[in-house]
């Protein structure tokens, strides 16, 4: 028997590949007969498609162009409800808008084609602000302008609020933020009425793909082939935009029966596809003078864009994650998700929770000030634990120790010396402040609600007769370690090395639909699946007597041989059966969010420059519960890439908008954290397995985008006593939040 | 493609002297990508933000997205297909494997190739050293953190070889 690999840092798996440049994204590949595809977009925000005007200049015979009107099959992205065309055909409603598409053999004569197209469009009114959807002066979406709304209630918030001995309240603000993978969008297609569509492409989830391409072509689901290629990060923005340009690439490659190729600019990938959903968060929370929550009545609106999309998912997570950590008699939270005139915003790591949650963490901070206690104390008094009930009405089942994650991040940040010490320091003057912050939070895993169920997720594992293990699903491989973690737990489920696990590449051909890559799920959920499938080999070859208990390769190998030549193929295929006991009602919006949550508490340095209002985080430690990990240095990992992108959200990456565009679509001026912005990330795990966890895993990849900004605002408030709301805390919204205090 | 503009000129590629045709003007990251057959050197901004097209020019590193095939005229390229020895790779490489300093990929040639040209000029840096030579390449997956620690692994290896 192998050692156990679970539990070790086992090097990445396409590591060689990566490191020498040889791993193949999109862009690298170059079929015969190529062609390049570009589109031509919405240059305004909502109108009337009066007429498309092609420049006699260009010699358009030498392109290949699509229109709506070449659309084979339902010219809309599947999705949820089907709301978003390919191509606008009539009307426009937001900037950027695909509306036509250009190829041509010479990618510089497609980018030149594109800008000799144009579009007359009648202006209609359009809606840029959540308060301008809330107004409804202006209808641009359904009956009032509200994709989807949810309510959470739990006690009498009313009642509770009225007899309330200390109520606060607080209104918080989220801007919208870019994914900013460092590989832009891509696809390749190759499509004709005979063979069907092929695409491959850059992507987190090849299932959504493949059940959009039907319905766009109207073909039967066999004739489409997805393949994943390389992907360079993905972070939700490879969730579902991808579907559209998959669409894109093939109806070009259908028409001209050419290969095709689109891979998108950066300013164009920044303009046009999905990002962080802005949003608006009013809390009104009532406390009695123990510190102890009495009431929590919050409002959570999102800003989702021109069409719903992915809206009310987002939705529903940041709902259902909105009051926290916490243990409250009365809490309502009304979630309401609303159209703007912008490009759709979608996916992005979180899902909603770190908006909320930031709402929440910062308010905390207050409400424990106004009971006269420290941010700690206040917390620790108000902590769910095992056997409480969470505002959903899911009652936590599992060991859920807060004071414990929370007494290590204080102790490893040195946070009481230190803020006594920056309290005492700051009182001097000088041109810096320095303060200390924290966040409690906890972030489930897995699809919420019934999602899990409706997913229905597959993957199958096969052995050769040399006894090569392949694992076949579609879980991507974006960075986050899923080859590897993989093949770590169908090592140890069949007690072979690593090294003998080979994960399929996504290709829908082969691998089944293990659900898409989102949500924290691949390592809980689908991980899962792997763990059951190699563990059912391993039973089959000892109940078939070809394997003894203990074995080393050399009997593995022989006993796939002989298992092989008797009975023929060697594979197993699991699919998700909900944990016993685990229950959620749709109708109602209760029950059990999620099978489970990870938990947190992270600490916050920083430094404000009182000349520049510029902040600087100067240490940060991240203290977290994550069930068992399966790989140490690719957990380590993930946490890191995460507080460092909600650093970013914190305080640089504000996305400037006019009528609905993004003005500054660019590296240059969109700015995300460099090698010299960081501070150190100290990261440590706490680890309590889950039982219906592969070896005892939870989902990690999402969790740590929650907690990096309201720990940031709190030690910005230790800092300077402003009471900043609205992130990105830019030098000037703090200059501003600073005036309001009077400094 | 070649075309009527375009110039013939000689350089060392990864070790290789070799002839490229491409116009004076064109970007030396499509001459390598697509000329050359070099894919490891990627695109991230094409406009000298992300670093992800890094390139060693006469040894220094450089934007290749930036960078016109005129320069490259008797010039000395390594792109990152040219680090590792064969099969066997280069102690930046190693580092990176070992330390988790890649996820999705995309960034590492780039990053990769700031190491190597961080370590050939200052064998013993510090994590400062570290975060300065790394300022203009943009990870987006990592966080830094295990790159900074690949590249001081890399350093102890390097040091561990020459003693
Ligand atoms: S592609 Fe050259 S710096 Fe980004
Ligand atoms: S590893 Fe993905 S951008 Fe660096």
């Amino acid at each position: 028997m192998e050692a156990p690999q679970i539990g070790r840092s086992v090097h990445r798996k396409e590591g060689r590949a990566k490191v020498t440049g040889q791993a193949l994204y999109v862009d690298d590949v170059a079929p015969a007969g190529l062609l390049h595809g570009v589109t031509v977009r919405s240059p305004t925000a909502r109108g009337i498609i009066k007429g498309i005007h092609f420049h006699p200049t260009v010699d358009w015979d030498e392109f290949t162009i699509v229109t709506a009107a070449d659309i084979p099959g339902v010219n809309r992205v599947k999705l949820i409800l089907d709301d978003q065309p390919y191509l606008a055909s009539d009307v426009v409603n937001h900037p950027e808008e695909p509306v036509l598409l250009i190829a041509h053999r010479d990618r510089a004569r497609a980018e030149d084609a594109r800008r000799r197209v144009t579009i007359d469009i009648e202006p209609l009114p359009a809606v840029f602000t959540i308060d301008d959807a809330l107004a409804r002066r202006e209808i641009i979406w359904g009956e009032d302008n509200t994709f989807k709304r949810y309510r959470v209630n739990k006690g009498d918030v009313d009642a509770a609020l009225a007899a309330a001995e200390i109520v606060v309240e607080g209104e918080y603000e989220t801007g919208a933020q870019e994914q900013l993978y460092i590989e832009p969008n891509g696809m390749l297609a190759i499509a004709d009425r005979a063979h069907g569509v092929t695409v491959w492409g850059s992507m987190q989830c090849p299932y959504y793909i493949h059940t959009a391409l039907a319905a766009l072509f109207g073909i039967p689901a066999q004739r489409i082939r997805v393949v994943q290629m390389e992907t360079g990060g993905g972070f939700g923005g490879k969730e579902e935009y991808p579907s559209i340009i998959a669409g894109h690439t093939a109806l070009l490659a259908w028409k001209s029966g050419r290969p095709v190729k689109m891979i998108y600019g950066r300013v164009e990938d920044m303009a046009s596809t999905t990002k962080r959903h802005p949003s608006r968060t009013r809390h009104r929370t009532a406390v009695d003078r123990d510190g102890r929550l009495r009431a929590m009545d919050i409002d959570f609106i999102i800003d989702g864009g021109a069409y719903c999309t992915l809206s009310p998912v987002v939705l529903s997570r940041g709902t259902i994650h909105a009051a926290g950590p916490y243990s409250c008699p009365n809490v309502r939270v009304t979630g309401r998700a609303v159209a703007t005139s912008a490009p759709p915003h979608g996916a992005f790591r979180g899902f909603g929770a770190p908006q909320s949650i930031f709402a929440l963490e910062r308010h905390m901070d207050r409400v424990a000030a106004a009971a006269g206690l420290s941010p700690e104390e206040f917390r620790r008094r108000n902590f769910i634990s095992s056997g409480e009930t969470l505002a959903v009405g899911q009652t936590i089942r599992e060991p859920v120790n807060m004071p414990a994650l929370l007494d290590r991040a204080l102790a490893l940040s040195h946070y009481r010396e230190k803020r006594e010490r920056f309290a005492r320091e700051n009182a001097r003057g000088g041109k810096s402040r320095k303060g200390i912050g924290l966040a409690s939070f906890m972030h489930g895993a897995g699809f919420t609600g019934s999602g899990e169920v409706h997913l229905r997720s597959l993957i199958t594992v096969e052995v050769s007769r040399e006894g090569a293990v392949r694992v076949l699903a579609a879980s991507t491989e974006i960075g986050q370690g899923t080859n590897t973690i993989f093949s770590q737990i169908a090592a140890d489920a069949l007690g072979i090395d690593c090294d003998d696990i080979e994960v399929a590449r996504p290709d829908t051909l082969d691998v089944p639909n293990s659900g898409p890559t989102v949500a924290s799920r691949t390592c809980m959920v689908v991980g899962k699946l792997v763990e059951t499938a190699a563990r059912g080999i391993r039973h089959t070859l000892v109940d078939s007597g070809y394997l003894s208990v203990l074995y080393d390769r050399e009997h593995f190998r022989a006993a796939c041989e002989r298992y092989v030549d008797a009975f023929g193929a060697l594979r197993a295929t699991s699919q998700y059966q909900p944990p016993s006991g685990v229950t959620w009602d749709d109708e109602q919006y209760v029950g059990d969010a999620y099978g489970t949550y990870a938990w947190a508490v992270y600490v916050a340095e920083v430094t404000v420059d009182l000349t520049t209002w510029e902040t600087r985080v100067d240490d940060f430690v991240a203290v977290q519960e994550v069930g068992k990990v399966i790989n140490p240095t690719l957990a380590t990992g993930q946490i890191e890439g995460g507080v460092a992108q909600g650093i970013g959200w914190a305080l640089y990456e504000d996305v400037v908008w006019r009528e609905g565009r993004m003005a500054n679509a660019q590296m240059t001026n969109y700015i995300m954290p460099t090698s010299m912005d960081l501070p150190s990330i100290r990261v440590y795990f706490e680890e309590v397995p889950y039982p219906n966890g592969p070896a005892g895993a939870k989902g990690i990849g999402e969790l740590p985008m929650d907690g990096a900004a309201p720990a940031i605002f709190n030690a910005v408030a230790d800092a300077t006593g402003a009471h900043p709301t609205h992130l990105p805390l830019t030098p000037e919204r703090l200059m501003s939040a600073m005036e309001t205090i009077g400094a | 493609m070649p075309d009527r503009r375009s110039v013939r000129l000689t350089c060392t590629l990864n070790g290789r002297r070799l002839s490229l045709d491409a116009h004076p003007m064109a970007r030396l990251l499509d001459v390598l990508r697509q000329q050359a057959g070099l894919t490891g050197t990627k695109e991230g901004c094409g406009e000298g933000e992300c670093g992800a097209c890094s390139v060693l020019l006469n040894g220094r590193l450089a934007n290749s997205c930036l960078t016109p095939f005129a320069h490259a005229d008797r010039a000395t390229i390594v792109t990152i297909e040219g680090i590792a020895s064969g099969d066997d790779l280069h102690a930046v490489q190693e580092a990176f494997l070992e330390c988790g300093g890649a996820q999705c990929g995309i960034c590492t040639p780039g990053i990769v190739l700031a190491a190597v040209d961080l370590l050939e000029r200052t064998p013993h840096p510090t994590e400062h050293d570290v975060r300065a030579a790394l300022a203009g390449n943009l990870c987006r997956c990592t966080g830094y953190m295990r790159i900074f620690d690949s590249v001081l692994e890399a350093c102890r290896r390097l040091s561990a070889s020459r003693a």
